[in-house]
């Protein structure tokens, strides 16, 4: 694979499918909290555990959110390098931060706000780069 | 146990996050592939591919895990501190897949990792 220096640009598609998989991941893991601290289910390391759980109400939600998160950004990787695509969905680890504050009463401390900072710093700084910087090869 | 499963979500993220990206570059999905009329065509074309196979089997080993560390855990601590991936997947992008880490790059990466260990604190 050549690298080609920040020539290509964002596209809107590339735009609009990391707000996609961003919404499915905070979504996603939302309902999976959910439905977990409202089940008194003890986890051990029996697989038949997990799949009794996979099936109640608001895991079955995250998981099938997570399935379609997983599909998007497998997409994603293939519009946009891996170094790009990390940094800029990592808004979704913020969005569950005050998601677990608002529903579950999570403390936020200021280090998390921070932390919070930090991390749309960080996107700005990534958004000005090209999304992708390899070659790529036609569809199939 | 906690600390366990962070390890083993990191771990197992890193080595699927690699294989996804390696492999959905050397075939693009089209926007237009997409499409619901086109979609299970899509799904089934990324089925026979092996390193996403491969790269689905670490997730799923990441998802179990994270299901276990969220029993165990506040969202808001499981949730960031899995992100210590970031860092480390931004070198391996740069050394494994030669993708162009710019110095905005670099320095955003280093942002979000700050600040995802800050979150977990």
């Amino acid at each position: 694979m050549q690298v080609s220096p920040g020539t290509r640009r964002v596209d809107l598609k590339t735009k609009l499918l990391t707000a996609f998989v961003v919404s499915t991941n905070v979504l996603g893991n939302f309902a999976m909290s959910w439905g977990l601290k409202h089940q008194a289910v003890d986890l051990g390391l029996s697989p038949l555990a997990y799949i009794r759980l996979i099936f109640t109400p608001w895991v079955l939600l995250g998981t099938s959110l997570l399935i379609l998160w997983l599909l998007s950004r497998m997409t994603l990787l293939g519009w946009a390098d891996l170094s790009y695509v990390l940094p800029m969905t990592s808004i979704a680890y913020v969005f569950s931060a005050v998601l677990g504050k608002v529903f579950f009463g999570e403390q936020v401390t200021w280090q998390r706000w921070l932390g919070t900072a930090f991390i749309v710093i960080g996107i700005v700084f990534v958004g000005r780069t090209a999304a992708n910087t390899t070659k790529q090869e036609p569809a199939r | 146990m906690k600390w366990l499963m962070v390890a083993i979500i990191v771990g197992s993220t890193v080595l699927a996050d690699l294989l996804q990206s390696f492999e959905m570059k050397r075939h693009v999905v089209a926007a237009e592939d997409l499409r619901p009329g086109r979609l299970a065509g899509m799904l089934r074309g990324l089925a026979q591919r092996g390193p996403l196979v491969v790269a689905v089997f670490f997730m799923a080993i990441s998802f179990f895990a994270f299901m276990k560390l969220l029993s165990v855990a506040d969202l808001s601590f499981a949730v960031p501190v899995t992100a210590a991936s970031v860092a480390l997947e931004t070198v391996l992008a740069r050394l494994v897949l030669r993708e162009n880490v710019t110095a905005w790059r670099w320095a955003g990466a280093l942002c979000v990792a700050c600040g995802v260990a800050l979150l977990a604190m």
